[in-house]
């Protein structure tokens, strides 16, 4: 059966840019215009702009609502206060991870959560079989369009003031209201825009006449994966756990949320296998799936264009997991060298 | 910068997006442009040794952009008698030049009958056409 994929609000303005699309979590999204490289670059060394209206949106409201979160989510909302955002996960009884994603507190009864397409229905169901008398969940991703914008000059070039990393507030970008968010999954300063879909075109334009680059999904993953952020369905998963991950600092192991337990267990005694950033040293690009010796597998490899070399994340035994170890990786039949990093894998010197 | 699309009339083509210059005995194998467009910026190059030999339809070594992998097919069996260096130091390269300064490899061409399996111009811009 052919799928159905479904559009974004921009879907015209990707294709009148030449964009080339491709069938990502469900959707047809942009993977590249000018090509991954540029448009990387553009965000590391200026301002580039991503679509990534895939993203869901669930709203979640009452005088209950933080009970809720606070039983389904691994962070500590107490952490935040109103006009603050938080990473968490969505951890299942064993302690996988269904879900990664960012919290925002709207007011003390009423929080937005934007999940990954992928599993947007899947977190909708778990989070919405939790529900509690005072609490309400809504699925309203099909309202919204987000416009992620990253680079060092990203908000200078929105004309948008300067404001804490997490925290978002109400503006309007050339006259169109969005809520903006100091958040963002590239390594890089900026924010993303959550905008009424039937405004996304409009406001979409008005970014890039200010000069920010359009970027695609392809961009997203090497910008990611430079920053040594995990992605769902690949570095994390409901079969891997957020200790093994190196997510720990994500999970307040004093309260109770599902899998808790587990994760205090695993954090006791050790976790078996550990997630970690490398740098090939020899000239070759790890994928995904990949084997690496002695009991390990990459979980996200590419080429990275700050670095010039093959990048990658993947899960080797706890016991040589140490940065700075030696790793070999089967490319294709080929043994080739990499050495584990701190993360994260390029982080830009500071110039101001 | 990349290359604007074209199919130039004095190469022999394979359907698999290669391309051959032949010269008496000799060859120069490279990818066509419509192969380095449906990749993407080049980032990796994986040649085969100098001295070993490549089999028509067989797969000789792998291009990478940031996103994919592929398999690089031989248009004609041969030996290789050099490997493109300034390739393998910058894969862009072949983006820049797919027919020029991007070729793969040379060989001495070892069976010259292959050579009317090879595709023209016009029929491989029939190929890309039906893609």
């Amino acid at each position: 059966m052919a799928q159905i994929l479904q559009r974004t609000p921009l879907h015209d303005a990707h294709a009148a840019l030449g964009a080339r699309m491709v069938p990502f979590a469900g959707w047809e999204m942009p993977v590249q215009y000018e090509g991954v490289i540029p448009e990387h670059r553009a965000v590391r060394n200026d301002a580039g702009v991503f679509d990534v209206s895939h993203m869901g949106e669930f709203e979640v409201e009452g005088p209950r609502a933080t009970e809720l979160l606070q039983a389904t989510l691994s962070n500590d909302l107490g952490k935040i206060g109103v006009g603050q955002a938080q990473y968490t996960l969505l951890p299942n009884d064993a302690g996988g991870i269904i879900d990664d994603l960012v919290v925002y507190k709207l007011d003390e009864f009423r929080f937005l959560l934007i999940v990954n397409a992928a599993n947007r229905a899947t977190d909708f169901r778990w989070v919405k079989e939790r529900e509690v008398p005072g609490s309400d969940v809504r699925d309203v991703s099909a309202a919204y369009a987000l416009l992620a914008v990253q680079g060092p000059h990203a908000m200078e070039r929105l004309g948008l003031p300067p404001a804490p990393r997490f925290t978002f507030a109400m503006a309007e970008v050339d006259g169109v209201d969005c809520m903006v968010n100091r958040t963002g999954y590239t390594g890089e300063d900026g924010c993303e825009l959550l905008v009424m879909a039937e405004d996304a075109a409009t406001l979409w334009d008005r970014v890039l006449a200010r000069g920010v680059v359009p970027c695609g999904l392809g961009a997203r993953d090497t910008l990611r994966l430079e920053a040594c952020f995990p992605l769902h369905g690949q570095d994390i998963t409901p079969d891997t756990d957020a200790i093994s991950a190196g997510l720990g600092w994500c999970c307040a192991l004093d309260k109770e949320f599902p899998g808790a337990q587990e994760l205090r267990e695993t954090k006791a005694r050790g976790p078996a296998r550990k997630l970690v950033p490398f740098v090939m040293e020899e000239k070759a690009v790890p994928r995904t799936g990949m084997a690496i010796e002695g009991g390990g597998e990459v979980t996200s490899g590419t080429h990275s264009p700050m670095l010039d070399r093959g990048i990658g994340m993947g899960y080797v035994p706890a016991e040589s997991a140490a940065p700075d170890g030696e790793l070999t990786i089967d490319v294709r039949g080929r043994a080739r060298r990499a050495r584990i990093v701190k993360k994260p894998i390029y982080k830009r010197e500071e110039t101001s | 910068m990349a290359a604007t699309e074209s199919y130039p009339d004095e190469l022999k083509y394979h359907r698999e997006h290669d391309w051959a210059r032949v010269d008496g005995d000799e060859a120069v194998l490279g990818i066509t442009w419509f192969a380095q467009d449906a990749l993407g910026e080049l980032v990796h190059y994986e040649a085969p040794d100098e001295g070993s030999t490549v089999t028509k339809g067989q797969p000789y070594g792998e291009v990478e952009s940031v996103k994919a992998v592929s398999d690089v097919i031989a248009p004609l069996s041969g030996e290789v008698l050099e490997v493109n260096r300034k390739v393998v130091d910058e894969p862009e390269t072949v983006n820049a030049d797919p027919y020029g300064d991007g070729w793969l490899i040379r060989v001495r061409v070892s069976d010259a009958g292959e050579l009317d399996d090879l595709l023209d111009a016009e029929a491989y811009k029939q190929v890309v056409a039906e893609q």
